[in-house]
């Protein structure tokens, strides 16, 4: 189970997280959506370790987090994809796993190699296993940045629009990819503007504002809201 | 909307158990066929000062020594993206404390060596959590600025020589655990036995380094440092402690540099802080080899040196314009060759006589 309790972030005068209060239970999928510039990637960069809040706590499983460094949150469990993708360029996409599998993942080299081809597999890559990453055009690298994040071996997985610019069979198919995922009992939270992918894994969404969570509950319920009207529609208030 | 489910999950951790579907490799043929070359090449070089005069030995000293500076520096910056321009650093702290073994405390010098080597990673390691405060061009710059004060600090010693220097008298090094077997065994007067021996310690050096860090390269340790480099932020985020193997790195490379220092100084047997600290002599000629041969290659440094030893033979006579030569060609490679002579020959033919990248296959 992963908690924040009143986790605040500005940066100089811009309030990037307000006070954010959230919980994932163990094996829930969330949604997060919200404009640009909403806190939405300050959100996982909070969760991930790689920006620490002014204030508030970051609990996984009971165990304060929050003055853990990144490396030790992914040991914990915590795997990430990147918005933008950042892969590792010099290195085979198959390698760029491996490197994954045994520091986050804690596996020994040869079972790596096992799970690394496994999530390969699963993301679709695997015909391109030994092509360097910098040299993936840029789907490739949104495939390789779930499937890095896989590698991990995640209790808890933060995906960060990764279904932006897929076609419609694509998008079903990464759809069907997750689901996978979360039927195995991997927490999710997921960042998406494709909302229709997103609403076909998630139980529950969160709308993010100004750094605030400003609507949160059953996706059709949220969906329907007056916040989300007026965010999205330009609805006044 | 509807999405059917896979019933992956079951089957997924199954397949994983029963027989390896994945398997990795690295070697190629070539890469086989190149190891006992390799070792043949070892075996020759070790036999060489039966055969050989001494000044090609006194050459081959030359070439063994910057060859070891040069992979330091490769794994360093080509693999590391740590970008060192004061690794004269540790080639002057090793060499000062050769002579302070010597001379201060009585050492034997070949037991100095290792001692040497550890007096520079000990530096090291208080200078890197001074320097990885700094990034790219500016840890760079600080490396070397690290290096300066290093050299005036050393010619401090009055009983080292100051900033002028001292001399080991051939009478202190006649001792030298080795020597006298050397001149038995070769029928050597004892400077010419010395030579020898350094040439031995030289070798020795070179292939223990080279081969140390081909195994780190292809080691988990290797892909973890290849990451930090690519994207120090991403590597975190997937377990790796980027902050903690750079700094082992750095030691590890500190350790052996000061080593070389150690080497080529017990030959030399005369020191002063400015040639020991040269920034020239053992930075800027050794990013020359790297550069020219092929970053992030094993092989890149071996043709570099090559190259570098060709270009100082026969343009030594024709004095500053040799410098010249050496700095258009540098600059030609980086324009037109930019992974170097190996890098381009390698992509060309498609040959890696020491390959790195983990190839997945199925086993089947």
């Amino acid at each position: 189970m992963l908690e924040l309790h009143s986790v605040s972030k500005t940066f100089g005068a811009i309030v990037v997280a307000d006070a954010i209060d959230l919980t994932l239970v163990s094996g829930e999928a969330l949604g997060v959506i919200g404009p640009n510039g909403a806190g939405k990637s300050t959100l996982f960069n909070l969760i991930t370790g790689l920006l620490r809040p002014d204030a508030g706590r970051i609990v996984l499983d009971g165990v304060d987090i929050t003055g853990l460094s990144p490396e030790a949150r992914c040991r914990a469990g915590i795997g990430r994809s990147f918005q933008i993708p950042q892969p590792f360029d010099h290195l085979s996409v198959f390698e760029n796993l491996a490197v994954a599998a045994q520091f986050g993942g804690g596996l020994s080299e040869t079972d790596a190699v096992q799970h690394c081809g496994l999530m390969l597999d699963l993301t679709g890559l695997e015909a391109k296993a030994n092509r360097l990453a910098g040299s993936l055009p840029l789907l490739d690298r949104k495939r390789l940045e779930l499937a890095r994040a896989l590698a991990t071996r995640p209790r808890t997985l933060l995906l960060d629009e990764i279904a932006g610019g897929l076609t419609d069979a694509e998008c079903h198919q990464l759809v069907e990819t997750i689901r996978t995922i979360h039927a195995e009992g991997v927490g999710i939270i997921w960042i998406e503007h494709v909302v229709h992918a997103l609403l076909a894994v998630v139980q529950r969404l969160v709308v993010l504002n100004f750094g605030k969570i400003v609507a949160q509950g059953v996706p059709s319920e949220v969906m329907r809201s007056r916040e989300v009207e007026t965010i999205y529609m330009g609805v006044p208030a | 909307m509807s999405v059917e489910s896979i019933d992956m999950p079951a089957s997924r951790e199954q397949r994983a158990v029963e027989a390896p579907v994945w398997q990795v490799r690295v070697g190629t043929r070539l890469s086989r066929v190149a190891a006992v070359a390799g070792i043949a090449l070892v075996v020759v070089l070790a036999a060489l000062p039966a055969f050989a005069p001494r000044n090609l030995i006194q050459d081959l000293i030359f070439v063994l020594t910057m060859l070891t500076l040069a992979q330091l520096w490769n794994v360093l910056a080509g693999w590391g993206g740590l970008v060192s321009v004061g690794q004269q650093a540790f080639v002057g702290l090793g060499a000062y404390a050769l002579f302070a073994g010597i001379v201060m405390a009585g050492l034997d010098p070949v037991a100095a060596i290792p001692l040497a080597g550890l007096f520079a990673a000990v530096i090291a390691a208080v200078l890197g959590p001074l320097l990885f405060r700094l990034e790219g061009p500016y840890f760079a710059i600080g490396s070397w600025v690290a290096a300066e004060a290093l050299r005036l600090i050393c010619a401090q010693f009055k009983s080292l020589g100051g900033g002028t220097g001292m001399s080991i008298s051939p009478s202190e090094l006649s001792q030298m655990v080795g020597l006298k077997t050397v001149q038995a065994l070769l029928g050597l007067r004892p400077a010419a036995a010395r030579d020898v021996l350094v040439y031995w310690l030289a070798l020795l050096l070179a292939v223990l380094v080279t081969l140390g860090i081909y195994a780190f390269i292809r080691s988990r340790h290797g892909l973890a440092l290849a990451a930090s480099r690519d994207n120090a932020a991403a590597a975190r985020s997937v377990g790796v402690r980027t902050a903690r193997i750079r700094h082992m790195l750095w030691i590890a490379v500190a350790f052996a540099t000061g080593m070389v220092g150690a080497v080529v100084y017990l030959q030399k047997a005369r020191i002063s802080p400015d040639a020991a600290f040269s920034v020239t002599d053992w930075t800027a000629y050794v990013i020359f080899i790297v550069v020219i041969g092929g970053v992030r290659t094993i092989e890149g440094p071996m043709v570099g040196v090559l190259l570098l030893w060709g270009l100082v033979t026969y343009l030594a006579q024709y004095g500053s314009l040799y410098l010249v030569v050496l700095g258009t060609l540098a600059i030609l490679i980086m324009l037109f060759m930019p992974r170097g002579a190996w890098g381009a020959a390698a992509r060309r033919w498609q040959v890696q006589l020491f390959p790195t990248q983990r190839w997945l296959g199925r086993s089947r």
